[in-house]
């Protein structure tokens, strides 16, 4: 049996079933919380999976959910692998959505067609702009990213309400006393193709393809290559050539570009139009912060990325018929979120450890036989 | 538009961020980076206000806060000392899960009402110098003294105490500190605690003291990324963490009271109830933290100063190298 365990098959099968021992953990306390909040979990946790994934529709609203966070997850793979953290995804998803709807709601006389697809670049352009700016002043003058792209957040969230409010208030709304805050609705033929009678839309499969195009970019591609070689050692890329701060700025500007276009795709596949309630959440539904979780859940690979964004997507859904059967804040996923990550990383210890393991268990199988000197612990 | 009043009031949130920047600090210091701390400041403010409410008494309210912070941000030190995991990502989860928990067990909290707060007073003969007087020492809370006092004491505590002296080893050379005997992991268990109560007392300011009351995530509105960003301005100083802190505070007052009057400096004021400008005031912290930040790598580079040798590295006993 200890034979079987340590051979390489299972330690690789271990491996990979990590991060659902971490999801089951995190569930578990979930479930702690669950009753110290007077509410039987079972309960609880059924009406998740049904709110998930009971009927066709309730997992077409789970895919629904996961496309933004895959999006955004694409974008953290290609930043974090290029040891550059990106926080600045809500921000990106807001400047994203604003210039595309800008551009259905300028030009209507388009071709759906080609309003749509420029309106997905204008997206992705608008995030690649809030992501670079962070980018290009950690590159050129060494500011802490992480800090920068939660200020640009912010920032977003003040001029989507300005322009909500604003140049770009509805002049249905303009024309009320009411002045909700929120743009004209795109015309029909703008919108992204939907399987009806659910909500799912054609920005489900674009996400899909483009996580493959991502994998393609980070591990076939010169680009791709020299992002990772920056993330693993900016010193050594130095000295082999590689322009270091030009890929600094290439991975955040990368990453906001993908935040950008899944704001893009909100509007085009989900709400028609933007609206704000004051808060960044209101528009992107947080997906900017649990892009990150599902990204770090995939192990920052693109196509791994695709599951973890509907287990995510999946958590997301699930809470809200968890509110309305038990009356239990959707919040607790926000928290069940973080004990997901506290549970990955703390698994990837595990990991670490076991890998030593075999190595030392290779070393030692691979050592000519020596009866004469003792291991080092035996002495201790 | 008195500006004396609105410094006075300055004073008083810049504190939220004295408190919760000195806390990154001590755990920066010892060479752990905890960006959980806008998780662990909700958790304080939430804390807080509803132990305030149970009982009535508004210091068992700030103890409770402290208490449960910290007792939070020893998950990420657990994660990022013994388990030696990656702090950057272990400290966004605990922004979660702080912001989640303090979510679920505040809610219904906003409709709470009115709680006792903390006890607002005068320092007799220091009110009576003209303008510093009135900003400083009048009719501010007790919590804002504490962080005047507590400016000074870490000042020294760093500089030139012994445990001082251990703290920035840990942070520094943290193999050369386990030589000579000290702790690394104890250590730096302990700071990361500290941070957390301090975190969990700027929730608790802002809760009894500065805007009383529970307003979910926006209780905070990110002053705890600012605060992490001001560690950096401040150069892991306590004494400039102080100025930026205040700066700050008396900016987000600024911002707030300069849309009130009809008249600024005799003429009309641009800012007046104007909805528009109104958005781009707001934005003003937050690009003033990007400027702040921006002034604070530069410096840094140029005089070859910055952050803790070890910041954001595990200590793994008997490893080579820092």
């Amino acid at each position: 049996m200890k034979k079987f365990l340590q051979s390489e098959w299972m330690s690789r099968l271990i491996d990979a079933l990590l991060p659902v021992f971490a999801t089951l953990a995190a569930l578990i306390i979930g479930a702690v919380m669950l009753l110290f909040l007077g509410v039987n979990p079972i309960v609880a946790y059924k009406a998740l999976w049904d709110g998930a994934f009971g009927s066709g529709n309730a997992f077409a609203e789970t895919l629904v959910k996961a496309t933004p966070l895959l999006l955004v997850g694409l974008g953290i793979c290609i930043s974090f692998r290029g040891d550059v953290i990106n926080i600045g995804g809500e921000g990106q998803m807001i400047i994203g959505g604003i210039l595309a709807t800008w551009i259905g709601l300028t030009f209507t006389g388009l071709p759906g067609w080609l309003a749509i697809t420029l309106a997905l670049l204008a997206g992705f352009l608008g995030g690649a702009i809030w992501g670079g700016i962070p980018g290009y002043l950690k590159a050129y003058f060494n500011v802490n990213e992480i800090l920068s792209t939660v200020m640009m957040n912010a920032i977003a969230v003040q001029i989507m309400n300005f322009m909500m409010r604003g140049p770009m208030l509805d002049p249905i709304q303009a024309a009320k006393a009411s002045k909700i805050p929120q743009t004209a609705r795109l015309i029909e033929a703008f919108r992204l193709a939907r399987w009806s009678p659910t909500r799912l839309h054609l920005g489900v499969l674009i996400a899909v393809i483009l996580a493959i195009l991502v994998y393609i970019l980070l591990w076939r591609t010169t680009l791709g290559y020299r992002i990772r070689a920056v993330g693993m050692n900016p010193l050594a890329s130095r000295y082999a050539g590689i322009k270091v701060p030009r890929y600094i700025v290439m991975s955040l500007l990368l990453s906001g570009a993908f935040a950008g276009l899944a704001g893009a795709i909100q509007v085009y596949g989900v709400n028609y139009r933007m609206i704000t309630d004051g808060s960044a959440s209101g528009f992107t539904g947080n997906a900017g912060f649990n892009g990150i979780v599902a990204a770090l859940f995939g192990q920052l690979h693109p196509l791994w990325s695709i599951p973890a964004s509907i287990l995510f997507g999946a958590l997301l859904v699930g809470a809200n018929q968890m509110q309305r059967v038990v009356q239990v804040p959707s919040a607790l996923i926000t928290a069940l979120n973080g004990l997901v990550v506290v549970f990955v990383v703390s698994s990837e210890f595990l990991r670490r450890r076991r890998q030593r393991q075999r190595l030392a268990h290779a070393k030692m199988d691979d050592a000519p036989p020596d009866k004469t000197s003792q291991p080092a612990e035996a002495s201790a | 538009m008195d500006f004396t009043i609105i410094l006075q009031a300055g004073i008083a949130s810049g504190t939220v961020l004295l408190f919760a920047t000195l806390g990154e600090l001590f755990s920066e210091r010892a060479g752990v980076l905890n960006l959980g701390v806008e998780g662990m400041m909700l958790i304080g403010a939430m804390t807080a206000f509803s132990t305030t409410i149970a009982t009535g008494n508004p210091w068992i309210g700030v103890l409770a806060a402290m208490l449960f912070a910290g007792l939070i941000s020893q998950i990420h030190a657990f994660i990022v000392i013994t388990l030696q995991a990656d702090q950057v990502v272990s400290g966004l989860s605990l922004t979660f899960l702080g912001t989640g928990i303090s979510l679920v067990l505040g809610e219904g909290l906003s409709k709470a009402g009115t709680v006792s707060l903390l006890p607002n007073f005068s320092i007799p003969l220091l009110t009576l110098i003209p303008i510093i007087g009135k900003i400083f020492f009048t009719d501010q809370s007790i919590l804002v003294y504490i962080g005047y006092l507590l400016v000074p004491l870490s000042w020294y505590y760093i500089n030139h105490t012994r445990p001082g002296l251990h703290l920035r080893a840990i942070g520094e050379y943290p193999s050369a500190a386990d030589a000579l005997g000290i702790s690394v992991f104890r250590q730096r268990y302990f700071y990361v605690f500290v941070g957390g109560m301090l975190a969990g007392l700027a929730g608790a300011t802002i809760s009894l003291a500065v805007s009383p009351g529970w307003f979910s995530e926006l209780t905070t509105g990110g002053q705890g990324w600012i605060a992490i960003g001001l560690v950096i301005f401040a150069q892991w100083d306590p004494i400039r963490a102080a100025v930026g802190a205040y700066a700050f505070g008396a900016l987000r007052r600024l911002i707030l009271d300069i849309q009130g009057p009809v008249l600024l400096l005799g003429f009309a004021n641009p800012f007046y109830y104007n909805p528009y400008l109104g958005f781009f005031l707001q934005m003003l912290p937050y690009l003033f933290t990007v400027v702040v930040l921006v002034i604070g790598s530069r410096e840094a580079m140029r005089k070859r100063i910055g952050a803790p040798a070890a910041l954001g590295n595990p200590y793994v006993r008997g490893e080579r190298g820092k």
